[in-house]
């Protein structure tokens, strides 16, 4: 690696930065500390900047986060994978400082650079490493420990492996909450490296330890490992020894872990396989939808497609359907909302008839709920139904729910209808949009929110796109130019944002004959604001009208236009006569 | 910490329990001198020890946190720089403590929404887990609460640069580390060098780490950490909300009393505390006398408990006051947290959270103010909020009174002791011990006045009752038979 191509004086500055009082600058220089190492090269790199780097570990923490993350790519600059292991100490004090986003990174970069080394450097540089973090004085070193077993683990020899893991094990049962709570975390990672035989012995004993801690917080935490370990295990072994567990676990007392155990179990069926699933799952999973806690059946309500998704149809209809039912009525609206964001996923999973018989009546509740976002979500997953029950019944039922919502109070949920009604209109076609319909997308351009009324002339748009200009000719042109006489200015702007929408999708022969003059008689508004807009719309409408057209109305009107008394008016109308310059520079 | 320590305050606890402690003072820091006015921000307004007892914390109306730690044992007891110390009694072990360093925590606001200018008092100070030798407390004042970590930084110097200073722009970095190398002209890269830095001494600083703020209406009142290590309480009158250390954007609102009328407001929130062993469980004392037993696992919104503890309803005549001396002011769990300690008004009482139907004892703290209630009212006294502390072999109370008076109540059973101080260097000056009858609970709650009848107490509240000087905050040593307490901008420490 020649440097001699650097300028050296910049490197210098970098250098001395390390060390200024300005954190930016620190900051700057940490951030670029692979060429500073280019420049002093791999050898001074390894016996100069490692160890200065290790010894100014007291620095802020965005330069330690900095410096933690530098260091996991740095194996290339300090000479590659068999000198990867310079790069350990200064992690390993990175891994110990009490900033828990420091630490994860620095245990984070310990991983990438323990993951390329050498199986020798391993176990001469890396296990015992781990070791000294997991017997660290303070817990933030042990914390740390917990998060680099896996990658140890699978290259120590044998003895060293039964003394990591009765390591592992002390943590486990480590006084600090949080030592034990990284120890719950990282099992499922570190079990993943441990050999099967050990698993049901060493890992299983570490985990009974995990689930009976008295800290609800580790408890928890033992809960996520059930999935990853059930996925370890046999069926047979996975069935003997997490299955109670998680059963146990799903009347805990303590809502937060039955809030996990509700998240996490469709994802132990699988690895019990249906039997059991059967058996002990669904009865578990059934308490959990009816749990006396809103934020457990929300969690469970939450995951109601993805675990009916696994079970057999029958199974659903006959136990799951009945709790998702009393749901929707849930007094809880954030439970309602969780099953309304879900429940359009179950149509596929039913069938046609389950869905028409069941879940139609759901959804038309859930539609009518008093609370918005309930609405919102079913009415985001529409689609989903119609592939199953088909446009006719969707629209049947739905209709009427939909047309309520339009005017709804919130503007979000209008908001959010809006933006359904072109895929709606794609999936439903033209006879949709009868009259009811077509007015409410007129009426919101005048809708008193701006959000709306740019989304309305958005959606004017698309419908025309969507429909073609002839449709559009008929049912929005001439409704939406009648509204430019709106004694607000506000709205008359809303009206020429539409039709600068709209001219590029209805071609030149309606822009000209329709959308032009309105455009124009709008350029002798009182407002300036509507004016200089004019302008803008105007200069958008030169590449879509004929040249001639350009000339013979177009300009005069910008000329007209640019010596306006406002000079807002007049900027806009001499830039938009400048492009047309432009335009005619280039053809 | 400190293993020899923990050995000494065992043995030391199991004599205890027999004889009445006889308390003497050990320091006082930042000392009025007579006729010396005290300005309003130097008033102390938080004391915390921390978890060893290595540490003390005060925080001030002024949003300064003052930090003292605790000197390392010498045998004679000239080498410290105090501002005073008795010598008048055999070298005794006794915690001595020194000033270490001083931050501004909080500063005056104004909130522009509201309108309301936010004072820069520190309400309270809570310590955090130790980490790497550095201390980190949280601290708050009516609305933010901030989290601090107190580190020794050493001073640093830095020498060898590769490039000049600003100001003398005009010759080249690189020549002149060149020439620092030996003159000749080496390679231009060798000539790079890491700036060397040399460290000579090592000072506390503090660094606010993070900042919880508009999460309360109303002015939070009790902070408190969980023994999970990672998340705590905060409380105002109305509302309870629950914090993780590490996430500064959001926190969870565990218990909210505010009536949809406020007209119905009834009740306010006065103190909360986290049980020290149990992370699920915490506790709250509201203005109408009862303590509320939490359990964060039953449900997310813990708007019902699941133990209440109220005094029963007393038989005699009730007064205009009954109901505002009953406001509890400050609740503090024993370090089992079997017990908890609450303080009302009048008197200080000793709970059994097992036991629901009354507390286990009660304590008078001043029953010679019974009938100059009146007068409490009209000057505002009464709405006074002292706190308690307990020893932390949980053997005895201690909590303020007026005139800079403190009382220590043994509050194990059969214990008589008591004893009144006054927070000055000569805390006996007033104090007659009075053995009295202390009010068991024998199956019915009865309360009988404990050191209420005594001559010399009714004495010093004849003399001229000070309402301007009260002590409201002290702390109890966690392991040693020690206290802080405020009177005023001083600090006064006595051991037994």
């Amino acid at each position: 690696m020649s440097m001699t191509d650097e300028p050296l004086y910049p490197i210098a500055v970098l250098i001395d930065e390390l060390k200024n009082d300005d954190i930016q600058l620190r900051l700057n220089s940490i951030r670029r500390l692979s060429t500073i190492a280019r420049a002093l090269g791999e050898e001074r790199t390894r016996k100069e900047l490692i160890p200065f780097l290790s010894e100014n570990n007291d620095d802020d923490d965005e330069v330690l986060l900095a410096m933690a993350e530098e260091l996991g790519v740095f194996i290339p600059y300090v000479g590659g994978v068999e000198h990867a292991h310079v790069l350990l100490p200064p992690l390993e004090t990175l891994s110990t400082v009490e900033e828990t986003c420091v630490r994860e990174k620095a245990v984070e970069s310990l991983c990438r650079v323990g993951s390329q080394m050498k199986e020798s450097d391993l176990v001469e540089h890396f296990i015992p490493l781990v070791k000294r973090l997991a017997a660290g004085e303070w817990f933030t070193a042990r914390v740390s420990a917990c998060g680099v077993f896996h990658i140890a683990y699978p290259s120590a020899p044998d003895t060293v492996k039964t003394e990591l893991r009765s390591i592992y094990t002390q943590l486990c049962q480590d006084d600090m909450p949080m030592v034990r709570r990284a120890a719950a975390t990282n099992l499922g990672k570190f079990a993943a490296t441990i050999e099967s035989a050990h698993l049901k012995t060493d890992v299983m004993s570490m985990f009974d330890d995990l689930t009976q801690d008295e800290q609800d917080s580790v408890r928890l935490l033992a809960v996520e490992g059930c999935a990853a370990l059930g996925k370890l295990l046999e069926p047979q072994d996975c069935v003997a020894h997490i299955l109670p567990v998680i059963v146990n676990f799903s009347q805990d007392k303590s809502w937060r872990v039955r809030y996990m155990v509700a998240n996490q179990l469709y994802e132990l069926c699988e690895a019990v396989g249906p039997e059991p699933t059967r058996t002990e799952l669904v009865p578990a999973y059934v308490r959990l939808l009816r749990d006396n806690e809103a934020e457990v059946r929300i969690a469970a309500a939450g995951k109601v497609t993805k675990f009916c998704r696994i079970l057999n149809p029958e199974l659903a209809i006959q136990h799951i359907l009945p709790c998702v039912k009393e749901l929707s009525t849930d007094s809880s609206q954030h439970v309602r909302s969780a099953l309304a964001s879900v429940i359009m996923g179950m149509a596929p999973v039913l069938g046609k008839d389950a869905t028409f018989e069941h879940l139609l009546p759901i959804f038309l509740s859930l539609l009518k709920d008093e609370f918005p976002d309930v609405r919102l979500n079913i009415i985001s997953k529409l689609d989903q139904v119609n592939q199953v029950i088909g446009i006719d019944l969707l629209s049947q039922s739905l209709l009427p729910a939909i047309v309520e919502l339009a005017e709804d109070r919130h503007w979000r949920v209008r908001l959010a209808i809006i933006e359904y009604i072109p895929l709606l209109a794609s999936q439903l076609g033209v006879g949709f949009f009868d009259d009811k319909l077509g007015a409410l997308c007129m009426q919101w351009l005048q809708d008193k929110v701006h959000s709306i009324r740019e989304a309305a002339a958005n959606n004017v748009k698309r419908l025309a796109e969507e429909f073609g200009p002839e449709w559009a000719m008929q049912h929005i042109v001439p409704q939406v130019l009648e509204m430019i006489n709106n004694p607000h200015y506000l709205y008359r702007m809303t009206i020429l944002r539409a039709v600068s929408l709209l001219a590029p999708v209805m071609g030149s022969e309606i822009t000209c004959s329709k959308l032009l003059p309105v455009v124009m008689t709008a350029a002798k508004d009182r407002v300036p604001n509507i004016k200089f807009n004019v302008a803008k719309v105007l200069q958008s409408l030169i590449p879509i009208v004929d040249q001639s057209v350009v000339e013979k109305t177009i300009r005069p009107g910008l000329v007209e236009l640019s010596e306006d008394p406002d000079v807002d008016v007049r900027f806009f109308a001499n830039q938009a006569l400048q492009s047309i310059d432009n335009v005619m520079m280039s053809s | 910490m400190n293993g020899d320590d923990d050995d000494e305050v065992v043995a030391a606890s199991a004599v205890d329990t027999s004889l009445p402690l006889e308390w003497r003072f050990s320091q006082v820091f930042g000392e009025r001198s007579a006729g010396e006015e005290v300005q309003e921000v130097d008033v102390i307004s938080a004391i915390e020890f921390d978890h060893s007892g290595d540490h003390l914390a005060t925080g001030d109306r002024g949003g300064r946190v003052v930090l003292f730690e605790r000197s390392p044992v010498t045998n004679s007891s000239g080498g410290d720089r105090r501002d005073v110390e008795e010598t008048d009694y055999p070298p005794l072990r006794h915690p001595e403590f020194r000033y270490k360093t001083e931050f501004q925590s909080h500063d005056p606001e104004f909130d522009y929404l509201k309108s309301l200018e936010i004072e820069e008092k520190i309400n309270k100070i809570r310590w955090c887990q130790t980490a790497n030798g550095a201390l980190f407390l949280l601290s708050t004042n009516d609305k933010t609460i901030k989290y601090w970590k107190v580190q020794d930084k050493k001073i640093k110097k830095i020498c060898q640069v590769n490039s000049d200073p600003p100001g003398n722009a005009s010759s080249s970095s690189i020549t002149t580390a060149c020439l620092g190398n030996g003159g000749g002209v080496p390679e231009a890269i060798s000539s790079l060098r890491l700036p060397v830095v040399t460290s000579h001494e090592s000072s506390p600083v503090a660094r606010c780490r993070r900042v919880y703020s508009h999460a309360h209406d109303y002015h939070i009142n009790s902070i408190s950490n969980n023994s999970d290590g990672e998340t705590f309480i905060s409380a105002d009158d109305l509302r309870i909300n629950l914090w993780n250390l590490e996430i500064s954007n959001q926190s969870f609102n565990i218990v909210d009393v505010k009536p949809e009328k406020m007209e119905d407001l009834s009740e306010v929130i006065t103190a909360a505390e986290f049980h020290p062993t149990h992370c699920n469980m915490l506790a709250y004392s509201s203005s109408k006398g009862s303590i509320r037993l939490l359990d964060l696992r039953q449900s997310a919104l813990c708007d019902s408990h699941s133990k209440l503890f109220e005094e029963p309803e007393a038989a005699g005549p009730k007064s205009f006051f009954t109901e505002i001396i009953a406001s509890v002011s400050d609740i503090k769990f024993a370090r089992e947290g079997r017990y908890l300690l609450s303080r009302d008004y009048m008197t200080l009482k000793l709970w059994d959270i097992n036991m629901d139907s009354g507390p286990v004892s009660t304590f008078q703290v001043h029953e010679y103010l019974k009938p100059k209630l009146c007068d409490l009212y009209e000057n505002d006294s009464i709405f006074d909020k002292f706190e308690c502390c307990i020893s932390g072999n949980g053997l005895r109370a201690a909590t303020g009174s007026y005139s800079n008076l403190f009382r220590v109540f043994g509050v194990s059973p059969g214990s008589t002791e008591t004893a009144t101080l006054e927070a000055t260097r000569n805390p006996m000056r007033r104090h007659v011990p009075v053995p009295s009858k202390p009010s068991r609970l024998g199956g019915i709650a009865r309360v009988v006045g404990r050191g209420t009848e005594s001559p010399a107490v009714d004495g010093s509240s004849s003399n001229a009752l000070d309402y301007k000087t009260k002590l409201l905050h002290l702390a109890w040593h966690p392991s040693e038979n020690s206290i802080a307490c405020a009177a005023g901008n001083s600090l006064y420490m006595y051991y037994a």
